[in-house]
């Protein structure tokens, strides 16, 4: 039992790692920097599998991009130009955290909206209850 | 009154829902808009898949509207779009350009030679480089690109005779190319 459990601990470990992110070995100056191109690449979006960021997706245009960004860190670039690159040729849908603006004030302010429509109703169908109940005449309501 | 309200509730869900799966239908979900439509093409510089000594330009593909299609051999959807390029390409009135994407060239060529050749020119970025410029991130991909080199239009996925019709044909009168009747 204890050896099926141990066997069953290391399987585990060894998928997380797998699933954790898409290797490229790119030749990294320094830990810093790697840990700089992870964050950057886990920003943004995949465009082929579109539910994965930059960073932990498989896909061949992936590994070129990633190329592509780790090149451009290695000439000096920042995030922001780097980001303003993939942008200017795939549009904000590769930013995970896009920018605020009218074209998407829906996605931004969407949810909102509909939370307080919901807390709209609430109130008022409360306010009705409250004064159902303070006449408590009529019966219709009470199979409810 | 109040009973009806969980039913109307319901079939308000259902509207939203519904018009939700008639949407999707009608589009594809996936593509994302080019943020390159009224903007130069990016400069390119690329073999010919047939001479690859010979390179092309985009300065030698200036002075008259043309299309670009990015194809390639492994592509699947590719394979669905050959038939309508086939039927279609000639008619259009302006030079259909073969862009193909990280391919083989002999693997490029022998899918021609196996489905028919439709286009006027083929030019081949085994790197995909170039195309990252343009923004491609699958294939097929259709681009309008107009005589002063501005990307006029953009199509993701393969290019049907109901996109070609409704779509690509109008773009195209607004450049002064005349398709042929029956596009």
């Amino acid at each position: 039992m204890r050896t099926l459990l141990l066997a069953l601990a290391l399987l585990l470990t060894a998928s997380a790692a797998q699933a954790g992110s898409a290797i490229d070995a790119l030749p990294f100056k320094n830990v810093a920097q790697e840990q700089r191109f992870q964050h950057l690449t886990g920003q943004l979006r995949c465009l082929v599998c579109q539910n994965e960021s930059l960073a932990d997706s498989n896909a061949d245009l992936a590994k070129d991009l990633r190329w592509q960004v780790f090149q451009q860190m290695q000439a000096g670039k920042t995030d922001a130009q780097i980001k303003q690159y993939l942008v200017a040729r795939y549009s904000d849908y590769v930013l995970y955290d896009p920018p605020l603006k009218p074209s998407n004030y829906v996605l931004w302010f969407g949810p909102f909206a509909v939370l307080l429509a919901g807390a709209a109703g609430a109130a008022l169908y409360l306010r009705r209850r409250t004064r159902a109940d303070a006449t408590p005449a009529d019966s219709g309501d009470e199979d409810w | 009154m109040n009973r009806l309200l969980p039913l109307a509730a319901f079939l308000l869900l259902v509207v939203l829902f519904g018009y939700g799966l008639w949407w999707n239908a009608r589009h594809d979900v996936t593509a994302v808009p080019s943020p390159l439509i009224g903007k130069p093409a990016p400069a390119f510089d690329l073999p010919q898949l047939h001479d690859p000594a010979l390179r092309v330009t985009k300065a030698d593909l200036l002075g008259k509207p043309y299309l670009l299609n990015v194809f390639a051999s492994w592509c699947f959807a590719c394979g669905d779009e050959h038939p309508v390029l086939m039927a279609e390409a000639r008619a259009l009135g302006l030079p259909v350009i073969g862009y193909d994407y990280k391919d083989k060239p002999a693997d490029a060529k022998a899918w021609l030679a196996a489905h028919g050749d439709p286009y006027a020119l083929v030019i081949t970025d085994q790197s995909g480089d170039t195309a990252i410029n343009f923004g491609v991130y699958g294939a097929p991909e259709t681009f309008l690109i107009d005589a002063d080199g501005i990307i006029r239009y953009k199509h993701i996925g393969p290019l049907t005779p109901g996109v070609i019709r409704d779509q690509l044909a109008p773009q195209l009168r607004k450049l002064g190319v005349q398709p042929a009747p029956g596009i």
